[in-house]
This record gives C-alpha cells, sequence and structure tokens, in this order.
C-alpha cells in the first residue's frame, strides 16, 4: 500500500534554489537559446501568470487602503492607484468590530488543535514506523485514507456529535475536531521524517539502556526538527483555513473565526462595505502570509512530503 | 525492507530476558502510543462517518433525533431536480478545473524549472495564493466580480471590448465559469509546485540524449518529461480532484449556489438541506451520495495514471 505511493521528488530546499545535485549541469542547454526567443517562450507566458496569480492581492491591498469615494467612482479616479491612502478602514475593523477578538479566536483555535494533533500524531508516527508492533503497515494505510475523507461529507453528523458532547458554540468543538484533518497529514509526513533517521542510532541507545520514551525525546526528536516545523506550518494553515467546521460548529458572534466572521457579520446591504470588507481579508491573511514568509522552505517541504510519502 | 531484517537479527545478540521485555513492552508501548491519534480518529472521524451514512436512512432534524425510514431520502433526492443539477455542476465544476489546474500547473511548472533571475523569489510568490485562507481570497474575487464596480468590467470597457459590465456572478454560465476560474486561480499553485519538485528529479542528461537524437520540444516533453513525471502527477491530481469535488467554501462566498441552483454544489446543497433547512436527513443523503462518486474519482485519477507506469516495464517501487 504505502510503497505504491513514493514517486521521486526533490529536496525541497532545491524546489526553492533550484540547486540540485545535478547543479553543475543545471543550465543545462539553456546556452542554445538566445534572448528573444526566451523572451517569449518564457518571460512573457510567465509574466502573465504571476500578473494573474498576483492581481487579486493587489486588489485587495489598495481597496483596503482606498477612500470610499474613489472605490465607487471609477471614472473620475484612476481605479489601479490611490494618492491619498486611508486607514480608516482598517481603524473601523479594529475599533468598531469583534475584529480583534475573532483574530484571537481563530489564533486560538489553530494553535490548540495544532499543538493536539502534533503531539498525537509524533507518537502514532513513531509507533508506526518504529515500534513496528502488528498491523503498523495497515494503520499506516487506514491514516492515509483518512486523510482522502473530506469535511463536507463529515459535517452534518460531527455537528450531532458536537452537540451531544455540548461542545456547540465553544472553541472546544473546533479544537477537537480540526485534529481529525491535521492528524491524518502530520502522522503521514512524520512517518517519512522519522524513516530517514537511522535505525543505528536507536540501537546504540537501546544498547546503552535507553528506554523508547527517552529515544524518543532524545534522538528522534531533535532529529526531526525540520519535519515538525513543516508540519506545525501546515497544519496551522490548515486551521487557518478551515471554513465549514466553523460555519457549522459556532453561532455566536463573539465566537467566531475570521473567515466565518467576514462572510458572516460583514456582508450587509451597505455598498460603502468594500473597504472593510478587503481590510478584513488582508489583515487575516497576513499572519500566514508572514509565517510563510519565514519558513518557504519548510512549508514547500510539506506540501511535497504529503505528495511523496 | 533491510530495517526488518535487522529487528529480526537483533534478539540473536541480545540477552533473551532484555529481548523478551522489549518485546513485551514494545507492543504495550504501541497501544499507548497510538492511543491518542486513534481516540481523536475513531471519536471524531470513524464514529461520524457511520453516524452520516446512518442518518441518511432517517428523518431527523436539527434539535430531533430521526426515526429510521428507510431508503425515503434516496427516493426523495432520486426525482429532485435540484440534485441532478447538483450532480451536473460538481461534476463539470470538478473536470473542468482539474484538466485547466493540470495544464497550467504543469505550464507553469516546467516554466519555473528554466534557468531564471530571482528564482527563489519568484517560486516562493507563486505558492502565495494557496497560503491565503480560500475564504479571504474568495472574498477578493467576491469584489472583482462585482456587477457594478467590477475592475474587470472598466477595464474591458475601456479598452472597447465590452459596451455594457459583466454579470459575473448573476448569470447562469457566467456564474459557473467565474466560481472555476477562482477555483483554478487557488488550485494552480499547488499543483505548480509539487509538479516543479518532480521536474526537478528528471536528470538534465536524458535531455541531451533526446537532443542529439533529435527530437523536438514537444517530443522532449512527451517522451522524457511525462512519464518521469506521471507517478507524481497520479498524487498530486487525486488531491486536486478530490478536493475540487468537495469545494464548498468558493462556493459559499461567492454565490451560495445560486443564481437559481447554477453553481450549486454536492457539498453546498447538503449544507443548505442540513444546516440552513434543518433536514439533517437530506443533508446526510447527499453527503453520502458524494462518495461513491468521490471513490471512482479517486479509482480514476490514481489507477488511470498509475497504470501506464507499470505498462513502461518499470518496477512498481
Amino acid at each position: 500500500m504505502t510503497d505504491a505511493l513514493v514517486p521521486k521528488v526533490a529536496d525541497p530546499k532545491t524546489v526553492l534554489r533550484g540547486s540540485s545535485p545535478l547543479a553543475d549541469h543545471s543550465e543545462g542547454m539553456s546556452y542554445l537559446e538566445r534572448l528573444p526567443r526566451r523572451l517569449v517562450t518564457l518571460y512573457l507566458p510567465l509574466s502573465i501568470i504571476l500578473l494573474v496569480l498576483l492581481f487579486p492581492f493587489y486588489w485587495m491591498a489598495l481597496t483596503a487602503i482606498k477612500p470610499d469615494e474613489q472605490l465607487l467612482n471609477l471614472e473620475k479616479f484612476n481605479p489601479f492607484w490611490t494618492w491619498n491612502p486611508t486607514l480608516k478602514h482598517i481603524q473601523k475593523l479594529i475599533f468598531e468590530t469583534y475584529y480583534p477578538l475573532w483574530l484571537w479566536n481563530t489564533m486560538l483555535v489553530a494553535i490548540c488543535a495544532t499543538i493536539l494533533s502534533i503531539v498525537a500524531s509524533v507518537l502514532a508516527a513513531y509507533a508506526i514506523v518504529r515500534l513496528r508492533y502488528r498491523g503498523a503497515q495497515w494503520v499506516g494505510g487506514a491514516i492515509f485514507l483518512a486523510y482522502l475523507v473530506p469535511p463536507s461529507i463529515l459535517f452534518i453528523p460531527l455537528s450531532s456529535v458536537v452537540f451531544q458532547y455540548g461542545l456547540f458554540d465553544t472553541p472546544f468543538a473546533l479544537i477537537l475536531t480540526y485534529p481529525t484533518i491535521l492528524i491524518p497529514f502530520s502522522t503521514w509526513l512524520l512517518m517519512g521524517y522519522f524513516k530517514t533517521i537511522p535505525f543505528e542510532l536507536e540501537e546504540c541507545a537501546l544498547i546503552d539502556g535507553a528506554s523508547r520514551w527517552q529515544i524518543l525525546t532524545k534522538i528522534v526528536l531533535p532529529l526531526a526538527i525540520p519535519g515538525l516545523i513543516s508540519a506545525f506550518i501546515f497544519c496551522f494553515t490548515l486551521c487557518w483555513n478551515e471554513f465549514i467546521y466553523a460555519l457549522t460548529f459556532l453561532s455566536s458572534t463573539q465566537n467566531k473565526t475570521v473567515p466565518v466572521a467576514i462572510v458572516n457579520e460583514f456582508v450587509d446591504g451597505d455598498i460603502y462595505r468594500w473597504g472593510s470588507l478587503m481590510a478584513g481579508a488582508l489583515v487575516g491573511s497576513l499572519p500566514l502570509v508572514i509565517l510563510y514568509a519565514f519558513f518557504v522552505e519548510h512549508y514547500v517541504s510539506a506540501m511535497t512530503g504529503a505528495v511523496k510519502e | 525492507m533491510t530495517d526488518a531484517a535487522i529487528s529480526n537479527t537483533k534478539p540473536a545478540l541480545r540477552d533473551p530476558s532484555a529481548w523478551d521485555r522489549l518485546k513485551v513492552n514494545s507492543n504495550w508501548l504501541s497501544i499507548w502510543f497510538m492511543l491518542p491519534a486513534a481516540a481523536f480518529l475513531i471519536l471524531f472521524l470513524a464514529y461520524p462517518l457511520g453516524l452520516g451514512v446512518w442518518i441518511s436512512f432517517t428523518d431527523a432534524r436539527i434539535g430531533r433525533g430521526g426515526n429510521f425510514v428507510g431508503l425515503e431520502n434516496y427516493e426523495w433526492l432520486w426525482d429532485d431536480t435540484v440534485f441532478w443539477l447538483s450532480v451536473f455542476n460538481t461534476l463539470l465544476y470538478t473536470i473542468v478545473a482539474s484538466i485547466i489546474k493540470f495544464a497550467v500547473g504543469l505550464y507553469l511548472a516546467i516554466l519555473l524549472n528554466e534557468n531564471l533571475p530571482f528564482k527563489a523569489m519568484l517560486r516562493a510568490v507563486v505558492l502565495i495564493p494557496f497560503i491565503v485562507p480560500t475564504v479571504l481570497s474568495a472574498i477578493a474575487f467576491w469584489w472583482l466580480y462585482d456587477s457594478q464596480f467590477s475592475i474587470i468590467s472598466w477595464s474591458l470597457r475601456k479598452a472597447g471590448l465590452i459596451s455594457t459590465n459583466i454579470d459575473f456572478l448573476g448569470d447562469v454560465w457566467n456564474a459557473r465559469w467565474s466560481v472555476i476560474f477562482a477555483n483554478i486561480w487557488r488550485g494552480v499553485p499547488f499543483v505548480a509546485i509539487t509538479l516543479l519538485a518532480g521536474l526537478q528529479t528528471v536528470s538534465p542528461s536524458l535531455y541531451e540524449a533526446a537532443t542529439i537524437d533529435g527530437a523536438n520540444r514537444w517530443q522532449m516533453f512527451r517522451h522524457v518529461t511525462y512519464p518521469l513525471l506521471t507517478p507524481i502527477i497520479a498524487v498530486v491530481m487525486t488531491f486536486s480532484v478530490l478536493f475540487t469535488f468537495t469545494d464548498f467554501q468558493l462556493i459559499w462566498v461567492l454565490t451560495r449556489g445560486g443564481p437559481v441552483n447554477a453553481t450549486q454544489l454536492m457539498a453546498t446543497l447538503s449544507y443548505q438541506r442540513a444546516i440552513v433547512g434543518g433536514h439533517l436527513g437530506e443533508g446526510a443523503a447527499i453527503s453520502t451520495a458524494m462518495i461513491p462518486f468521490l471513490l471512482a474519482a479517486i479509482m480514476l485519477s490514481w489507477f488511470g495514471l498509475q497504470r501506464r507506469k507499470w505498462q513502461q516495464g518499470e518496477s512498481n517501487d
């Protein structure tokens, strides 16, 4: 089962830097192509795609700082730029709505769910890869299948489960249900990392009389730190992104997470809502983009790692 | 394989009693190690999955447990034109979006694999649409698709291509293409970066050999790049199809299934019936009806692409 799922994937660092072990040849035969040709076949399509990919963000940021009258009067003002940016929308967001509270809720849920999932996944992945109990391979396969179960077919029964356990409209509803999305992913990712740690290290420790717990905390985990960071960041992003559970399990305004709150609380008939709506979307994405900027490589390794294993 | 061999030879080197203790410990320990993950997955994944199927056979409503009604919900759905419309929409959405995501993603991956200035930065920037929460970027699209103040309509009008604003989300087919475009926009970076990781394992010497044999660019792609990439394409596309098929957020933000259910997907319809309308049983029947489609989609993209690999006589590593 697991063996069939191992296509070759480059190391995450090389995905970003492009300096593979084959670096000496990385230029390949590109010297055969002259600049005009590269301009048409490479730079032009690339810049069109990049423009399309990034334009919504530019537009989001621009709308968030434009004064209202410029937003709606496309004829009088040049819509692609503004000379008098304003922080009014962001100010309104912070002081006139529950936005800071929503940010805090999202952060709390994301951090708690991520920590819970990582702890559970570390233990499970270690047991599957290294303790090799009977049926470990099947459990590994089952966890991969669990990764393929989408939230949109689970939210109805889960809502009644959440109700039965008395968790409805509390942060715990999300903290306890998000791990079902995160654990399969991070277990799978960490299994890959643990497999790369030489078995001999653990054998030495066993001979020296270390217990399994000591091996895990003193040998395996320190060596798997890149994997842990990847798993942590990716889980955090998934939590932040999650919508359908938060929409279904939370009802009061104060408990909502940013995505749900923006969709439900900002959308009214007011045609001047766009500024604050875009400010809300911008501020809500910033934490993730900043986190991403610092850990790009880990992020890519989580993404390709999930595919690789 | 080698690991197993090592652990099999180990007992011979050891004091038997120590080994026995370890063996007992190891199984006992495994249970403890698996416990937290298993508890979560059983309580909040396996149990609800079964419960969902059960609810679909009852007439449960919000706040009231249901009685067993057999296949009534399914019979009801069978005659429901809105349900069949949502099936059509979901299939259209999944098939069109997945194919375009794959094509553009692969193209972008190939472009990014070239020797470029600011390579690392470009590659990092490409991923941003995937990082930003779907709902928040969907809201940006909502504003881009606004019927009055859309910047796309404005630009096209200024360029003299159209005379009136495009009603992106108000017209049946416009709305469908608009949500498909937004989905593609979000999915392309994932496909591109994961395929790029696969592309980088292809040795340049293979291309050099192909050039010497007189292959043109298309032949190089078709007979060198593509065969080497198939395993990773299979995995990426399986994920892509799966997530597109079960998409909810994008539709919910942009159209909520409107206009006149033109963009109603199975996921949004089940939410509308179960949570908004309160008919849990009916909603659960719709979600359960997604499972065979999902399995078929996974099988198709998985085995369809995976088969090529062993047809080429490669060992199934």
